[in-house]
């Protein structure tokens, strides 16, 4: 167990080094690209005073990830509320389900940035613009995953709280949600990766502070190297995220 | 000296008002007794301290029920100090005279939340910021915000998340009429550059002498309603080329240009700098032609205020116009380009080098053909939004077929282009203001007589009006 635990590291770190190599050899060959130098001298600008705060248009980059890693989360969390009732509800009830299931398709097939200039025609506010493409992002996958999440769970663990009577919210809550846990969990990380992927073009769009107003702002300048620190940073709020969503699984996971 | 009665004879000045109440010798009834208690009225500077005054002697007449004798027995006996103590105790003084102040005359908001677009015609907006321009004026807290491109300042100014906005000169006039826009009506008080734009194309283009060698290029503009694609649509049509049907004109966000023209996706565009400069100074564009050299002192950029913030907040509106109109005074004069280059290159206004910027402000740049030219008039700033530019955007805007019908020109261009506003904060600053707001402007050797707007429109061959 712990060489085969070994090697993968070693892969693993082998890996970033061909990665590193290979960028810089292209980034000889392909003058406009910069080089992983470059790139880490930036890095070492902006990270070596993350916080820092020169006016409305300029702050330091933890700054910005804390905006978007904010309004991720409003959205998300009110989209995956929304998402995890319906979802329950639909479960609960076969007929409705089959009939709701083909326009929830359609809906998560929809770009949440496709909905973006009708969002902010209608809501007339570039931040709760924001909001929403991201709540847009979190509904679908968590609503689709919660609907069949409830609606597979084994026939005998309803069939024993129905005959142990219990109270329809207890069940809801001792029984359904539990049950379904796992496929849920599953459908938020979904989710999450979405709607992580939706704001940075949102906020780089609506002109909103957060990590897709930097890569925009530097875009401007055409300064490449803060391009690909970005991406390099969005990259990696985007893994810490998820392993938040990993731990969450295991917790949550049953054998039946 | 007394200011009230030695240079005024105007009796209601004289009257009792301003004379300081806490006086036994003073009467606040009598102007007779001026003479008497001439030395005890105080010349009264500033507004402040007359409105302090004011509300003083409010308060002590109320008191004493106008009963002008017992207020001075009163004062003889305890003496002006203990009177002001006593009376402060039993009637909050401060407070009332500090409400006073806020009545007329006070601004409404003060920190006020400006959009701007990076590029150098935003010069004054920007600069005010760090030069404390609003600041000057009482607007502390003013901030000024970046949006990524015209489409989204438009939604911002409309949806009133910003006060006030940098805008195209064209654009208030549309949103007015509701053109490419929900209608809503704008004002705007002051243009803040002339000329500053250029046709950049891209390298491979450096054969290229006029229009007609530009057959089937690809063209990007900022904006539909921006002089950017009136003047380019104007410089093809007048060399024969049909803007519309023998070349593609895109519309592309300034900060995209550069980028689509290193990737030959355009190959030229007709762009506010530093994008024309910049082009240059990243090796891939060279300066066709400066729009001087179309229309010399054309306008461009504005400043623009949706007509409900300027009712709304008619004080603040006009505080923020003096710092315009200031800020763009201060931008017209070529021994402080260096130092507003310096101050709005970094990343929280243009993020651009700062050598770029300088080279556009200054006028004294290479031109991407191996030259380098001194055009100190290359961008210029003068706020006076004449109504006759107004007249001529909207004649090539029907030209065009963006507003299609009888358009009442003058009626919309007076409407929109506040000149009198404009000229009452440059006449406040001691700049000449011009005594007529309509001028004939000469278009590529052409003359636009703002008065016949319908005849010149018949002029153009190429026309989809």
């Amino acid at each position: 167990m712990n060489s085969t635990n070994k090697s993968w590291v070693t892969l693993s770190l082998l890996l970033l080094v061909i990665f590193i190599a290979s960028w810089q050899l292209i980034s000889m060959v392909l003058k406009n690209l910069p080089g992983p130098m470059p790139v880490a001298k930036t890095a070492y600008f902006f990270l070596s005073d993350p916080f820092y705060d020169n006016g409305p248009n300029d702050k330091g980059i933890g700054i910005l990830a804390l905006y978007s890693i904010g309004r991720l989360s409003v959205g998300f969390i009110a989209g995956s509320f929304v998402a995890i009732v319906l979802g329950v509800i639909l479960g609960l009830n076969q007929t409705l389900y089959k009939a709701v299931n083909p326009y929830i398709q359609v809906l998560r097939a929809i770009s949440p940035i496709a909905w973006m200039p009708l969002l902010l025609y209608s809501v007339q506010n570039s931040n709760a613009t924001a909001l929403l493409v991201v709540f847009m992002a979190s509904v679908w996958p968590t609503l689709a995953n919660t609907a069949f999440g409830v609606s597979n769970i084994k026939r005998d663990y309803i069939s024993v709280s129905n005959i142990l009577q219990i109270h329809p919210v207890s069940k809801v809550f001792r029984v359904i949600l539990p049950g379904a846990g796992p496929t849920i969990v599953a459908g938020l990380r979904i989710s999450m990766g979405s709607a992580w992927v939706a704001i940075v073009p949102a906020e780089a769009l609506l002109g909103s502070l957060g990590l897709g107003y930097f890569v925009w702002n530097e875009w401007n300048n055409l300064s490449l190297t803060s391009v690909i620190f970005a991406i390099l940073i969005i990259g990696l709020v985007g893994v810490l995220i998820d392993q938040l969503f990993n731990a969450l699984a295991r917790r949550l996971a049953y054998v039946d | 000296m007394c200011i009230n009665c030695k240079t005024d004879n105007d009796l209601s000045k004289c009257s009792s008002g301003l004379r300081d109440a806490y006086d036994p010798k003073v009467s606040l009834e009598h102007c007779s007794s001026m003479n008497t208690g001439h030395d005890h009225v105080a010349a009264l500077e500033t507004q402040e301290s007359v409105i302090d005054r004011v509300v003083e002697n409010a308060v002590i007449k109320a008191i004493f029920g106008g009963n002008d004798v017992s207020r001075r027995n009163f004062m003889k006996l305890v003496g002006a100090s203990t009177a002001m103590s006593v009376l402060s105790s039993i009637f909050p003084m401060d407070a009332a005279k500090a409400w006073a102040k806020e009545a007329p005359g006070s601004l409404e908001k003060k920190d006020l939340k400006i959009g701007f677009i990076p590029i150098t015609c935003a010069t004054p907006i920007i600069m005010a910021d760090p030069m404390k321009m609003y600041e000057k004026y009482g607007l502390s807290g003013t901030k000024v915000v970046k949006a990524a491109g015209w489409a989204m300042i438009r939604d911002w100014a409309v949806s009133k998340q910003v006060d006030c906005a940098h805008m195209l000169s064209p654009m208030p006039l549309a949103i007015t009429m509701g053109v490419g826009s929900t209608a809503m009506p704008f004002y705007m008080p002051a243009i803040e550059n002339i000329n500053g734009q250029a046709i950049t194309l891209h390298v491979k283009h450096k054969a290229v002498k006029e229009p007609k060698d530009m057959r089937g290029f690809t063209f990007s503009v900022p904006f539909d309603y921006s002089m950017h694609n009136m003047l380019l649509r104007y410089y093809l049509a007048e060399g024969g080329v049909d803007p519309d049907k023998e070349v593609k004109i895109r519309v592309l966000p300034p900060p995209e240009m550069v980028a689509n023209l290193k990737a030959e996706n355009v190959d030229g565009y007709l762009s506010p700098d530093p994008f024309n400069q910049r082009a240059v100074y990243e090796g891939v564009g060279f300066i066709f032609k400066l729009t001087r050299d179309l229309w010399p002192g054309h306008p461009c950029c504005a400043f623009a205020a949706s007509k409900d913030f300027a009712t709304e907040m008619p004080n603040s509106f006009k505080a923020v116009l003096m710092a315009i109109v200031d800020a763009t005074f201060y931008s017209h004069d070529p021994a402080n380009r260096k130092e507003i280059s310096k101050a709005i290159a970094p990343r929280n206004y243009l993020n651009q080098p700062e050598e770029v910027v300088e080279q556009v402000l200054t006028g004294s740049f290479p031109d991407g053909l191996g030259n380098m030219r001194n055009e100190p008039d290359r961008i210029d700033f003068n706020p006076f939004p004449w109504n006759s530019m107004a007249v001529w955007i909207l004649t090539q805007m029907k030209r065009w077929g963006y507003v299609k019908g009888d358009v009442d020109y003058k009626k919309i261009a007076e409407e929109v282009f506040l000149a009198s506003e404009c000229g009452e904060a440059m006449k406040k600053l001691g700049y000449p203001v011009p005594t007529t707001t309509y001028e004939k402007h000469v278009i590529m050797g052409k003359t636009f007589d703002p008065d016949k707007p319908e005849e010149y429109l018949k002029s153009f061959t190429i026309s989809r009006s």
